[in-house]
């Protein structure tokens, strides 16, 4: 095609330059930059628990807070690529339960080896993902209802199956790698956390450099459009859900390894604290927007409160409570970046 | 003197887009009972009737959104089966869609790419993307985008129009249908994308313009189709034609004088669609 106009810019040419105030533009910067927010909040909680509690800032606490996130940290991060499709899964928590059983029990009962075992758990992970995920793009049923429904399966399933008890490992297991530590100086990290690290590079790199990614954010911010530029909506949606279940799989290799087995009780928390950590984190529930980085920071940010007051030596109630002040906060945020105007 | 397009001289080449005795039902509703179009390259294509006449409907089943039920489209005079968004695209067309159809978090360059990014290896390919989008921007003479990097949530109605409209032509497409293009827009912004869609023509595309606006639909388009109620009324050419014919082929499906507007020739008698009375 030969470009042939040579007229003047019209008036609308101006209309690209409106000038911002001061607070839009922190608005533009914030929208921009989903993870910019929460990065902030990480900084200046680290800064005020270094100066309220005098042990806070020692390698050995920072290194055990970062042990102690890491099976929060891989949940959220299949949890981040539900949300960025505008769904959500409550039951992502007991999923993972679900898949540490399933490798524990193997192991340590039926006495399937060890990487036998992981590789059957993270496959029972990856059906989970791949249940809710059809319920939800085949059937069409709302993600928050199906979820609540396979949460409640999923607990049932896991108490059944291990008859309410808690299964434990043998402590040279290999199911049991993730929870060993390298100690470099006074900084200890798990191979748990190395792995949790590594999770977060892959699909963050997948998300902004591949065009599956592009399609995730596409899909999350408009499936009506994106289905009439061609993406398949559905299949990325239930890929989401898939790989989250890989993501699952990781996160109950990763509690095996912090537990020493497998605790059929131990799943509740966990999905409400992924949610928090991907929210806080910045990815807006409305999909469409946020980064995995984001979601680390999420992830750290609850965990620095969570031990920041510890070793303050406040009440733990007050932990729960600066949990939820946090969330409000971060989805009020969300909001009013939402309402980013051109 | 109006004609319809059928007594024109027989033209060199095959028009870039025909169809003929298009129809579409949805259960009992016949949404399309008889509908002919020609598209030729190099021209603007009005199609323009009343509300639920039948044109995104009809453009959705060029589209490959829903295929016809029955009739014929024929892409550069050879007979095409489209079934699908995909199947358009590989026949060279493209459609701008009324509600523009971009993603408001993803930049420009990917909203132009998206679903069919370029790659290289796994990942994305942003450079070749990249230099790809400001070409063709740049030879639609487009200037007023600050950066091929903005979100496309921070652009004006008539930019994000300009974005749809360059995405539909950066695949070498053939035909471009463009859905209302300027019904949200402001007179200036109208301006420049009526501007945009006479240059698309001129370098030698077929486009077909859907819109409302009789003054947009004059002042661009070299031939305009009518539909009423379903069925085309008339293919006119626009020199040969008034505002006041038009509109009377709008609203009655007939031309105000007996003499203005010729049946089409290649209609059985039983479905003249010239004078609105329906075979039932």
């Amino acid at each position: 095609m030969s470009p042939t106009a040579t007229e003047s810019p019209s008036s609308a040419d101006q209309l690209a330059s409106r000038k911002h105030t001061p607070i839009e533009r922190v608005q533009h910067i914030l929208h921009r930059n989903p993870a910019l927010s929460p990065l902030l909040v990480l900084v200046l909680a680290v800064i005020v628990f270094g100066i309220v509690a005098d042990n806070f800032l020692r390698p050995e606490a920072l290194s055990l807070m970062v042990q102690q996130m890491a099976v929060v940290g891989a949940l959220a991060v299949g949890q981040t690529l539900i949300i960025l499709t505008a769904g959500v899964d409550l039951s992502i928590g007991m999923a993972m339960v679900l898949a540490s059983l399933v490798m524990a029990k193997l192991n340590a009962d039926q006495g399937v080896p060890g990487f036998i075992a992981l590789l059957i758990g993270i496959v029972v992970a990856i059906l989970t993902g791949l249940l809710n995920g059809i319920l939800v793009t085949r059937i069409n049923l709302p993600p928050f209802i199906v979820t609540l429904g396979t949460f409640s399966i999923f607990t049932a399933i896991s108490l059944l199956y291990a008859q309410g008890q808690t299964v434990t490992l043998d402590p040279d297991a290999f199911l049991l790698v993730t929870g060993k530590t390298i100690s470099i100086g006074s900084v200890s990290v798990t191979w748990g956390v190395l792995l949790m690290l590594l999770l977060y590079l892959v699909v963050g790199f997948a998300l902004s450099y591949t065009a599956w990614g592009r399609h995730l954010y596409a899909t999350g911010d408009d499936a009506e459009a994106s289905d009439l530029a061609g993406i398949d909506t559905k299949r990325v949606r239930l890929s989401a859900y898939v790989v989250a279940g890989i993501a699952v799989g990781i996160a109950a290799w990763i509690v095996c390894g912090r537990v020493g087995g497998a605790d059929p009780n131990a799943g509740l928390n966990y999905n409400l604290l992924s949610i928090t950590a991907v929210v806080i984190g910045g990815t807006s529930l409305f999909g469409g927007r946020g980064l995995v980085v984001g979601t680390l920071i999420g992830a750290l940010i609850v965990q620095v409160f969570q031990s920041g007051l510890a070793l303050a030596g406040v009440d733990p109630n007050y932990q729960v409570l600066a949990t939820g002040i946090l969330v409000i906060l971060a989805v009020s945020v969300d909001q009013w970046i939402r309402r980013v105007k051109a | 003197m109006t004609q319809t397009v059928d007594e024109r001289p027989t033209p060199t080449t095959a028009p870039a887009l025909e169809v003929r005795e298009g129809r579409k039902s949805f259960g009992a509703v016949h949404a399309l009972r008889g509908v002919d179009i020609t598209v030729r390259a190099g021209e603007v294509t009005a199609l323009v009737g009343d509300n639920g006449a039948g044109k995104s409907t009809m453009i959705k089943c060029i589209a490959g959104i829903f295929p016809f039920d029955s009739g014929k489209v024929l892409v550069n005079g050879a007979p095409a089966s489209i079934h699908g968004p995909g199947q358009a695209s590989a026949a060279g067309i493209e459609v701008v869609y009324q509600d523009l159809a971009l993603c408001d978090n993803l930049d420009i360059v990917h909203n132009m790419f998206l679903g069919r990014e370029m790659k290289k290896g796994l990942r994305l390919n942003e450079t070749a993307m990249e230099t790809k989008a400001a070409d063709v921007l740049a030879s639609l003479s487009v200037r007023t985008v600050r950066s091929i990097r903005q979100q496309v949530a921070s652009l004006s109605g008539g930019q994000r129009q300009t974005v749809a409209i360059a995405r539909a032509v950066l695949w070498n497409s053939k035909i471009v249908i463009l859905d209302e293009p300027t019904a949200a827009l402001g007179v200036a912004q109208t301006e420049q994308v009526l501007q945009l869609v006479r240059r698309l023509a001129d370098a030698g595309l077929a486009v077909l313009l859907i819109s409302h606006n009789m003054n947009d639909v004059f002042e661009v388009a070299d031939s305009i189709n009518v539909l009423y109620l379903g069925q085309t009324a008339a293919q006119v050419r626009t020199s040969d034609s008034t505002r006041a014919e038009v509109i009377e082929l709008i609203t009655s499906g007939a031309p105000s004088t007996g003499e203005a507007v010729q049946p089409r020739r290649d209609r059985p008698a039983t479905s003249t669609t010239t004078n609105g009375s329906r075979p039932e």
